[in-house]
């Protein structure tokens, strides 16, 4: 074995590892507070991504539409809860947040893209554009199911996915697409060689674990999140609006998803159905975390990375078999290291 | 016990399908895919919708059953009918291997853990050489009788819908047993079916390998309706579009499987060919469609429309009075006068540095009635959980009759005839008292599932039922043995699990706190049955805060504070004991 080739396949794998790790967090934040289990993360990544891509190639993104579009539908589904006592505070805030808010992202994304704009504003419209996406979503899709079972909310997850996939696709197109380099440039130090690019990577990737840590440990709303992780009910009789604690984490994640995703474009060709493998490779990490640790699921999510790089160069075949089937011992040791605990399900 | 009036219409519905004049073949296309889906379907009902274990992983299940015949016959020329039980064995073995490493998942790890292995072997079978790569394998021969060969979609369709209502049956009546209680007791965790006698690791496994079983045979039909096989219809979307199809038909009932599919897959079909027609021009709209309408669907009936639909029929009255002349053997055991059954000594539980239980001693001799008193958080409920094996001692020993049992699992202890009520209710609510008060006798039955499955166990069932319903009249509830548990008061539930737990032919009773939130009345009948118990040679070990209750009752009393013994004796010396006293009351009292 080559150290130059060794080294340079580390490298590699530690740049996707941390990507998954970032959807790792994602995917155990989301779970935690809201019982559902995102496979939608994958869009969230190719949305973030190709949103980014068209902008720079001076494309308007459908993206920016479906925000609006689902900003309605959200506003609606708002008004008709709250419809037998309805007071305009209610009204304007959800026209607010719901209509306003996109239409004027929809107004500012049309003016730029007709001009290639810069980087930096490409990066901020694709953020803002999926985020509104991922909260939308949760007030749509999600939120009229929260009380109902695990089981229930995953095959919700799983028709959202269905759904997005295929707007990915007519949104974006069969083809594939390249990003810009958020920062260009590049320097060697011995054998290998840095791109500006996969330094923005880990900057970015532990910037947010630290983000996240400092937000869950310190902030009022952070340790609201966590309690309703905890305990829904005991969450609420103390004040907190689980619902909000909702939309919280679904607009984390999807920020999260559209980050690793404008990341990973210059690096690497995504098309409108890339994000499902790139999402379930965060799932790898994250069970191996046990869905729980946000520092396992890091560590854990940099181990998938750096197999899949080995396995990748040595099995290219049978990369995603053995990235997958990396999870059985996995489960097998936690399953004998911790025998089932008792749990009570609707 | 479910009429069979309905499924035999079914069938009659299903068999004068192809005969009606004008129907377009096309149809009979999609009944078929429907037949294929149904079965994968059904399986999953009972893994996910009755066992509680959600599976991603079935479309792999369904490639071992296509794969395995495709192979075997074109490989090796083996005939169609001689492959359908290797196809079956194949699925059915791989799901013990695969069932052993991931059904002992508990939660979100599960489903996880299936779409894991799920991917994985999707891949497997686009990269393995003998199975063709991303090619797959074609030429796969007909099906046959004689020179008949199944060469239509028309011609297969029976062999298809045969499986579907033999495996639906087959499904129910494994279900409507003494090993299908003990499966449908799993969705509510372990602790309650494992404290009379159920294996949940070995039932989880049985039900894996019965969903396995089903997919097997969906993906030989398949093999052999397209007489080509190829990774695709096997991958991850496969898997999930399997749950989703139990989910929206109803994940709980069997029928569920079939209308979900039914469903799906015609919708599927109508978006397909009718929406390029509205929307014209660009590829996936139909999957937009669809992936919103599943959303809506769930929204709108998030128990599966199977369900709701049944609401809309009249109920009918259920089941009928077992026969009560029938009688289950009793347990063996040498009958005991007098002298110590259970000896508790010095035992000890610590949870980290909580120490629940602090070196606590006492015995329940034979034909005695015990309390277990204390203030909240003494310790008591720990103490149960020690001596019924649910949780195991840090130190001390436990034994019953001479024998120690410190680290027996919780089936074990039953086997001796020690048996248990709990603290917080653990009875399966959409199960029937009866069935429920059943699952105590599961030790006394013997069927398994194979001949539940083939209806062999019905002798042995009529006298488990029989059982059951006497112990239910005699802890007063003959009137509400047909109805589901969870509508019953959270006093009456208590006296289903004493039922319950009689159903073991105890020869020593662990009541948790069976008089809460029961009437006067019902306190001082329950108080009258404990009594007669013991009388009859039974002894009651019970932990309870209706001191008023308790005095009357035991003949001896043990108080627990902080999980140290503080007290022991009749009645009489415990109400004067200043221990106790300052226990509950404090001391300036």
């Amino acid at each position: 074995m080559n150290t130059t080739i060794m080294l340079f396949l580390v490298q590699d794998g530690i740049t996707n590892g941390a990507i998954y790790a970032l959807l790792g967090l994602a995917l155990v934040l989301v779970f935690a507070v809201t019982r559902v289990i995102l496979i939608p993360q994958g869009e969230f990544v190719t949305y973030g991504a190709l949103t980014y891509a068209s902008l720079a190639a001076g494309q308007m993104p459908g993206t920016a539409k479906l925000a609006l579009a689902l900003g309605i539908g959200a506003c609606a589904f708002d008004l008709f809860v709250a419809r037998k006592a309805l007071h305009g505070r209610l009204i304007l805030r959800s026209v607010l947040t719901n209509i306003v808010l996109p239409s004027i992202v929809l107004a500012l994304t049309i003016y730029f893209a007709a001009q290639k704009p810069p980087v930096a504003i490409c990066i901020a419209l694709s953020l803002v554009i999926v985020a509104m996406i991922g909260l939308y979503l949760y007030r749509i899709a999600f939120q009229p199911l929260a009380h109902t079972s695990v089981l229930v909310l995953l095959i919700a997850s799983v028709g959202v996915h269905l759904a997005l996939q295929g707007l990915g696709l007519l949104f974006f197109g069969a083809e594939g697409q390249r990003g810009p380099a958020v920062l260009s440039g590049a320097f060697t130090a011995g054998a290998l060689r840095f791109t500006g690019q996969s330094i923005t990577v880990y900057a970015i990737t532990i910037a947010f674990i630290v983000g996240l840590w400092l937000f869950f440990g310190l902030t009022l709303y952070g340790k609201a999140l966590r309690a309703t992780a905890v305990n829904r009910l005991g969450a609420r009789l103390a004040g907190i609006r689980t619902t909000l604690s909702g939309q919280i984490a679904f607009l984390l994640a999807s920020v999260i998803g559209a980050l690793s995703g404008i990341m990973i474009v210059p690096i690497t060709t995504l098309y409108y159905d890339s994000g499902f493998l790139i999402g379930l490779k965060g799932f790898v990490a994250a069970i191996i975390g046990g869905l729980v640790s946000y520092p396992l699921t890091a560590v854990a999510a940099l181990v998938v990375g750096i197999v899949e790089a080995f396995s990748s160069f040595y099995a290219s075949n049978y990369k995603e078999v053995i990235v997958f089937m990396l999870l059985i011992p996995v489960l097998l040791l936690r399953s004998l290291a911790a025998p089932a605990v008792e749990e009570e399900k609707d | 016990m479910q009429s069979r009036l309905p499924i035999l219409i079914f069938a009659a519905v299903m068999a004068a399908i192809p005969f009606v004049p004008g129907m377009p073949p096309f149809w009979i296309v999609l009944l078929d895919n429907i037949g294929l889906t149904a079965l994968v379907a059904m399986g999953l009902v009972l893994l996910t919708g009755v066992g509680g274990l959600t599976s991603f992983g079935q479309a792999a299940f369904v490639g071992f059953g296509a794969y395995t015949t495709a192979v075997l016959t074109t490989t090796y020329g083996l005939s169609p009918w001689l492959t359908l039980p290797l196809s079956l064995v194949v699925s059915g073995l791989l799901a013990v291997l695969l069932g052993l490493v991931t059904v002992r998942l508990s939660g979100h790890y599960l489903p996880l853990g299936t779409l894991a292995w799920g991917l994985g072997l999707f891949y497997l079978f686009s990269k393995l050489e003998f199975l063709g790569r991303n090619d797959g394998i074609s030429a796969i021969p007909p099906l046959s009788i004689g020179t008949y060969k199944m060469l239509s979609p028309g011609s297969i369709y029976y062999a298809i819908w045969v499986a579907v209502i033999v495996s639906a049956l087959l499904t129910m009546n494994l279900l409507d047993s003494r090993t299908g209680r003990a499966i449908r007791a799993l969705r509510r965790g372990h602790v309650a079916a494992e404290a009379f006698g159920v294996h949940t690791p070995r039932a989880k496994l049985l039900v894996f390998i019965h969903a396995a079983v089903l997919a097997g045979l969906s993906g030989w039909l398949y093999a052999h309706l397209q007489r080509a096989v190829n990774p695709t219809p096997f991958g991850a979307q496969a898997g999930i579009e399997y749950l989703f199809i139990a989910v929206v038909g109803g994940a709980g009932y069997v029928w569920g499987g079939v209308l979900g599919a039914a469903i799906v897959v015609v919708l599927k079909e109508v978006l397909q060919s009718y929406l390029p027609l509205i929307l014209p021009g660009s590829g996936q709209v139909e999957t937009i469609v669809f992936g919103i309408m599943l959303v809506a669907l769930l929204q709108l009936a998030p128990g599966g429309l199977w369900p709701w639909l049944m609401s809309f029929l009249p109920e009918r009255s259920s089941g009928k009075k077992p026969d009560a002349s029938l009688k289950l053997e009793q347990r063996t055991r040498t009958p005991i006068q007098s002298g110590v059954l259970l000896q508790v000594e010095k035992a000890r539980k610590q949870f980290g540095g909580v120490i629940a239980v602090n070196n606590v001693s006492f015995d329940v001799q034979a034909r005695e009635i015990v309390a277990l008193i204390g203030p909240n958080g003494a310790g008591k409920s720990t103490t149960f959980n020690l001596i019924t094996g649910v949780l195991s001692a840090t130190s001390g020993s436990i034994s019953v009759l001479g024998k120690k049992v410190d680290r027996a699992p919780p089936q074990e202890i039953v086997k001796l005839g020690i048996s248990r009520t709990f603290q917080h209710v653990k009875l399966v609510p959409d199960m029937t008292v009866l069935e429920n008060v059943a699952i105590g006798a599961h030790l006394r039955g013997h069927s398994g599932p194979l001949s539940s499955m083939l209806r062999l166990d019905r002798a042995d069932e009529a006298k488990l039922l029989a059982e059951a319903a006497r112990q239910i009249e005699r802890v007063g509830l003959a009137d509400q043995m047909h109805q589901l548990a969870g509508s019953l008061s959270l006093g009456q539930q208590r006296i289903v699990e004493i039922a319950r737990a009689l159903c073991v032919d105890p020869m020593l009773l662990l009541l948790d706190e069976p008089a809460a939130g029961l009437r006067h009345m019902e306190k001082q009948r329950l108080a009258t049955l404990l009594r007669e118990l013991r009388d009859g040679g039974m002894s009651v070990l019970l932990v309870e805060h209706d001191m008023g209750f308790v005095m009357n009752l035991a003949d001896r009393i043990v108080v627990l504070d902080f999980g140290t013994k503080i007290a022991e004796g009749t009645p009489s010396t415990i109400k004067t004991n200043p221990e106790v006293i300052k226990a509950y009351l404090g001391v300036a009292a």
